[in-house]
Parts: structure tokens; sequence; C-alpha cells
């Protein structure tokens, strides 16, 4: 019964993982680009909610909401101020470099505004707990709620870039820029888009992380959001599915190592995961390879 | 005397600009002019310069982004350490300290090798993110390391103390979370000094020789090096060893300064490789004497100013931001260019050779 229950909250962990990670693929897909500043907009999301919530009692629904909302102005913010002017930069590490730049800078805001002391998070999650298998089994009400928001937002997602005209611009402008934009696509409004959708998600995850973990501090988002982009790239970067499988896979995996090998090396097993995947196959599970052309 | 060629001039300033500080420190140390709070700070700013002149040979010369140096700072550190410590009482202080850094540099540049020859493989943001996870492995085993030393030898666990089974007469030397205490204190700032000299002289060397172009070649444009001959894995990896051994020796430099060595996420994390990172992109990147001088300054800066410290990590990280989008967007560069004094004064003093471009 134990290993069921670490498997299930493995699969809750996974599903927080696949929903960052879900900004993650997408703007490497069409931006080309490691946002490291990913994580730390989970952390803003779940400041804000802490604010809203605990701070000035607001409905749980409506704080995550304004959450939402300020993490998508935050993201498309820092893409306009920070991201767009290098697109065309000579070096590609210029933008990574500034990525990083902007994750520190986003890390030392939160740090001098709400300080390094540990804020204890209430969960949003109002729905109950359920008992299993005569009460041997309880599923948390947040687990339910995690996995739940993870499958709703990827059927929405994949049915959005299916269905609709700015996701299959998003399609388009992630094969080849340059010829999405002579079909007259807008590629700087649809890498807009993008990183708007990107931090919107990474708000939810904010929610979902600090409601199953409470605890929020400014760098409650940098470790998770690394584990993240080793989810997206398990799965196979630019993979919407590759993501979600990526993501829970991952969170099982740490879970299970935490319980079994040792708890102090959790960190270290899944970073080895990305280093194993990395060698073996490079594309990821749900990859495509593209052969570099001279 | 024989004309000096441009590239010895610049090196020679470079060398100079190190022995000036150097003696500048000196003189004010001995007229009394210098806190004990700045004098505290002098082997870190040795510490720091090394750092980023190794980074910047990775980021700058072979034009990758490595984000674990902390990581190889963190093995160098431990290695020294550990050596000081089995033979505090069976060698003289020098001897044993070049040791320690011999075997600093040593271990680090095989971590080196050992994470370069996989790594490598990857490029640009891969490689970023698994040179971040390998610092952070590396910090995560040095804190469930235990080894210890009896009459019958070292003993080694990953679990406690009490596992590694020593006679009453061992001692643990490394204590998991606890690190190693009682390193003897060795590192000053006229041994800080030297590295960093030591340090400049290889790099820069490197740099200049048949070796360094070819790296650069890589950085430019891989698949036409490759073309005209250039074993790219070997001379990628040659770059990133080296790179790795320099961060080992400011790690050996930094567990002699400190009686306690622990692997926290304050001195060997992912945000000790941010700083060394800003270090690099302020002097410029792929310009060595610029990371001296940036160390220096970005250090000093805050403990100067006392009302700043409590910004200092948010002042990093807007240098940062400012500095990439200020010398790498395509419209600040095409700025600069048109805007630029040597432009405007070229143009006064030599219009025709202007209007040809």
């Amino acid at each position: 019964m134990s290993l069921l229950s670490y498997l299930i909250n493995g699969i809750s962990l996974g599903s927080v993982y696949a929903i960052i990670a879900l900004g993650y693929t997408m703007v490497y897909g069409i931006a080309k680009m490691l946002n490291f500043a990913h994580g730390d907009v989970i952390m803003v999301g779940g400041y804000v909610v802490f604010v809203l919530a605990s701070g000035m009692g607001l409905p749980p629904v409506l704080a995550v909401m304004i959450s939402m909302v300020v993490c998508t102005v935050l993201g498309m913010a820092i893409e306009r101020v920070a991201y767009k002017p290098l697109r065309m930069a000579a070096s590609p590490l210029a933008v990574l470099i500034t990525a990083i730049g902007v994750s520190y800078l986003l890390q030392n805001l939160a740090l001098l505004l709400f300080g390094a002391n540990t804020k204890s998070f209430t969960s949003v999650v109002t729905v109950p707990a359920v008992s299993l298998a005569e009460g041997q089994l309880m599923i948390s009400g947040e687990t339910i709620v995690t996995i739940a928001a993870c499958i709703v937002i990827m059927v929405t997602l994949t049915l959005f870039i299916k269905k609709t005209k700015a996701g299959q611009a998003m399609l388009a402008v992630s094969e080849d820029k340059g010829a999405a934009q002579l079909m007259g696509i807008n590629v700087n409004g649809t890498i807009a888009l993008t990183f708007a959708i990107g931090s919107a998600l990474a708000a939810v995850a904010g929610v979902l992380l600090c409601s199953t973990y409470p605890s929020l501090t400014p760098y409650t988002g940098a470790m998770p959001g690394i584990k993240a982009f080793v989810a997206a790239v398990f799965g196979g970067i630019g993979s919407i599915p590759g993501a979600m499988i990526g993501g829970i896979l991952l969170g099982i995996i740490e879970i299970l190592g935490k319980a079994y090998i040792s708890s102090q090396m959790a960190d270290a097993i899944v970073f080895a995961v990305l280093i194993v995947v990395l060698l073996v196959k490079p594309t990821g599970i749900l990859g495509k390879e593209i052969q570099e052309k001279v | 005397m024989k004309k000096l060629n441009k590239t010895t001039k610049n090196n020679l300033v470079t060398y100079a600009i190190v022995i000036v500080a150097y003696l500048v420190v000196m003189l004010l140390g001995v007229s009394g002019h210098i806190s004990s709070l700045m004098e505290g700070l002098l082997v870190p700013l040795c510490i720091y310069v090394i750092l980023a002149v190794s980074l910047n040979l990775v980021v700058g010369i072979l034009g990758e982004l490595s984000l674990g140096h902390a990581g190889f700072m963190c093995v160098g550190a431990f290695a020294g350490s550990f050596f000081s410590m089995c033979t505090k009482e069976a060698m003289p202080a020098g001897l044993r300290f070049f040791l320690a850094l011999v075997i600093g540099a040593v271990v680090a540049a095989l971590f080196g090798i050992l994470i370069g020859i996989p790594v490598l493989r990857l490029k640009g943001d891969y490689l970023a993110i698994v040179t971040l996870a390998f610092g952070e492995i590396i910090k995560n085993l040095m804190n469930v390391l235990y080894i210890g030393r009896d009459e019958a030898g070292f003993h080694f666990s990953m679990k406690d103390t009490l596992s590694l089974g020593l006679s009453p007469e061992g001692k643990a030397i490394i204590n998991g979370p606890q690190g190693i205490t009682g390193t003897p204190h060795d590192a000053s700032f006229t041994i800080g000094i030297l590295l960093i000299l030591l340090t400049l002289f290889i790099v820069l060397n490197l740099i200049h020789s048949r070796d360094g172009r070819a790296i650069m070649a890589i950085r430019d444009n891989r698949i036409a090096a490759e073309s005209i001959g250039i074993h790219v894995t070997r001379y990628k990896l040659m770059a990133f060893t080296l790179s790795a051994s320099i961060a080992g020796v400011a790690g050996v430099l930094y567990g002699h300064n400190l009686s306690t060595l622990t692997a926290l996420p304050k001195n060997f994390g992912y945000n000790m490789s941010i700083m060394i990172l800003v270090f690099v992109v302020l002097g410029g990147i792929g310009n060595i004497r610029g990371s001296v001088i940036s160390a220096v300054v970005l250090t000093l800066l805050p403990e100067l100013l006392r009302g700043l410290s409590d910004y200092r990590m948010l002042i990093y990280a807007i240098v940062l931001i400012a500095m990439m989008l200020f010398n790498w967007s395509p419209r600040a560069v095409e700025f600069r260019e048109r805007y630029s004094l040597k432009r405007l004064f070229g143009m006064w003093r030599n219009p025709e050779k202007q209007a040809d471009r």
C-alpha cells in the first residue's frame, strides 16, 4: 500500500511539473530559448495568491484568477523588455544569460519585498480528501485537484493548438519563423501569446505547488522550474504530450527516490535522469530529431 | 630593445594591473590604511578574480555557458582541504599548501574531463542546464559524504559518522553536512596574487596559441572549424578541463581561507555560479582583463558603499540584464557603431575611408 501512495504522490508532484514543463516546452519550441525566469514566475504567482488570499482575505478562486492575470502580464513584460531585443542577437548565449538575469532579478525583488522568511501558505483547495481501501490509502484534495487540473490543461491546450487559428500560427512559427512571416503570421504577436499562456500556466502551477507543499520563499520556484525543464527535455522538448509524460515520470522518480534511496539525494537523482536521457536519447521520449544544415 | 607586438603588450598591461594593485594594497597595509573588513576581503577577491578568468575561458573563448563552475570549485576545495587535513602534521606548511593546490587542480580537472565528455556533446541551453545539474549533484554528494581515517586506513560512508566503523583513535575528516573543520589557514593575499598571475599567464598564452585559435574557431563556427580538420571534441574538452582545474585551484584557496568548509547553497550553489557569470558579463565576454577588473569592482563596491549591500544581488541582476541588452541587442550594436567615439573621430580625420564602408 505504501508503494501505491508513493505512486499517487509522485503523479501529483509530476502533474505540477507537467504544467510548468508545458510553459517551458511551448516557449522553447517557438522562441528557441530556455526561459530561465519561468520558475520564478511560479514563485510570483504563489506570492500573489498568498497576499490576496491570506493577507486580504479574498476568496481563493478570485485570488487565483488575479494571480494568473498578474503572471500573464509579467511574462509578456519580461518577453517584451528582456528577450525581444535579443531575438536576432549574434550569439545564442546572449538571451540565455539575460534570462538568468531576469530570474535573479525576480528572486531578489521578492527577497526585498517579502524577506527571506518562509511564509506558510494556506491551501486554496477545498476538495475533501478521499480515503480508499478502508482508510489505508488517503488521497488528499490537493492531489485530486492537481491531477484534474493537469488533465484539463493538457486537453485544452492540445485542442487550442489543433483547432484554433492562433494555435496553428504557433505551430507554424515553431516550424519556421521566416516562412511563417511570409504567410502573413504575426510572429512577434504569436511569441508574446506563447509567453502569456506559459506564464498563466506558471501561476496555476505555483498555486498547486504551494498548496501541496505549503511553504513559500523567494526560491520556491527555482528548483521546480529547473526540474520541470528536465521533465520537458525528458519528454522531448517542443512536444505537449511529451511534457506531460516527462513531468509525471519525473515526479514518480523523485518521490520513489526520496522514499527508497535517500531523501538528501532526491535532487541528484532527478538530475542524473536528465544526464542519462541527454546521453542516450537527446531528443527525449517524443521529440523529433532535426538535422543541422550548413 | 626589440619592439613588442600588440598582444604581448596587451598581456603585459594585464599583468601590470595585477602587480600594481598588489603593491598598492601592500603599501596601504603597511601604512595602516586597510580596515580589518577590507583585509578579510582580500583573499576572496583573489578567488573571485581567478574564478571569473576561468569562467571567461568557457563562456568567452569556448562560447558555451557553464552554470556549474561552483561545483568544480567545490570539488577542488574539498580535495585540497582533505589532503591538508591528512598531512597536517607530516609536512611543512608551504609544501603542504603547494601540494594541496596541485591536488585540487588535478581532481577538479578529472571531474572536468568526466563531466566534459558527455556534456560537451550537447550545446547551448542543454549544456548550460546539464552543467547546472552537475553542480547541484556535486553539492548534494558532498553533503552526504563521510570519510574518516584510523590506523587501518581510510573509511568511507554515505550514511553517517557511525557507519564509518572507525577505531577509537580514528577521526572523521569529511563529516557530511558539517564538512571539513580545522583546515590550516594557509591562504594569503600574496599567494592569491601569485595564483592570479599564474592563471592569467596560462589563459592568455592559451588564447594566443594555435590551440586557442582552434578553440575560438569552434566558437565562431563549429561546422566550418570541423571541416578544416579541427578536432572539435578534443579542443572543447581541453578548454573545459583547463577551466575546471583553475576553478579547482580557486576552491583550494577558498578552503584554506576558512577553518570550516561546508558545501552550502550559499558558497557552492547555483548563486555562486551566477555571481561569477555576472563578473564575466560585466567585464566583457571574452575579455580576460575585463573579468579581472569587474570581479574586483563588483566585490568591493557593495562593501564600500554600506547602504548598497542589501541591494547587492538586485544590482547584480540589473547589471546582468542591462549589459546583455546593451552589448548584444542588434539595435544597440548598430547604435553604438553609429555613434562610437572611434568612428566619429575617424570620420573627422579620414573622411574618404569612412565613405567606402
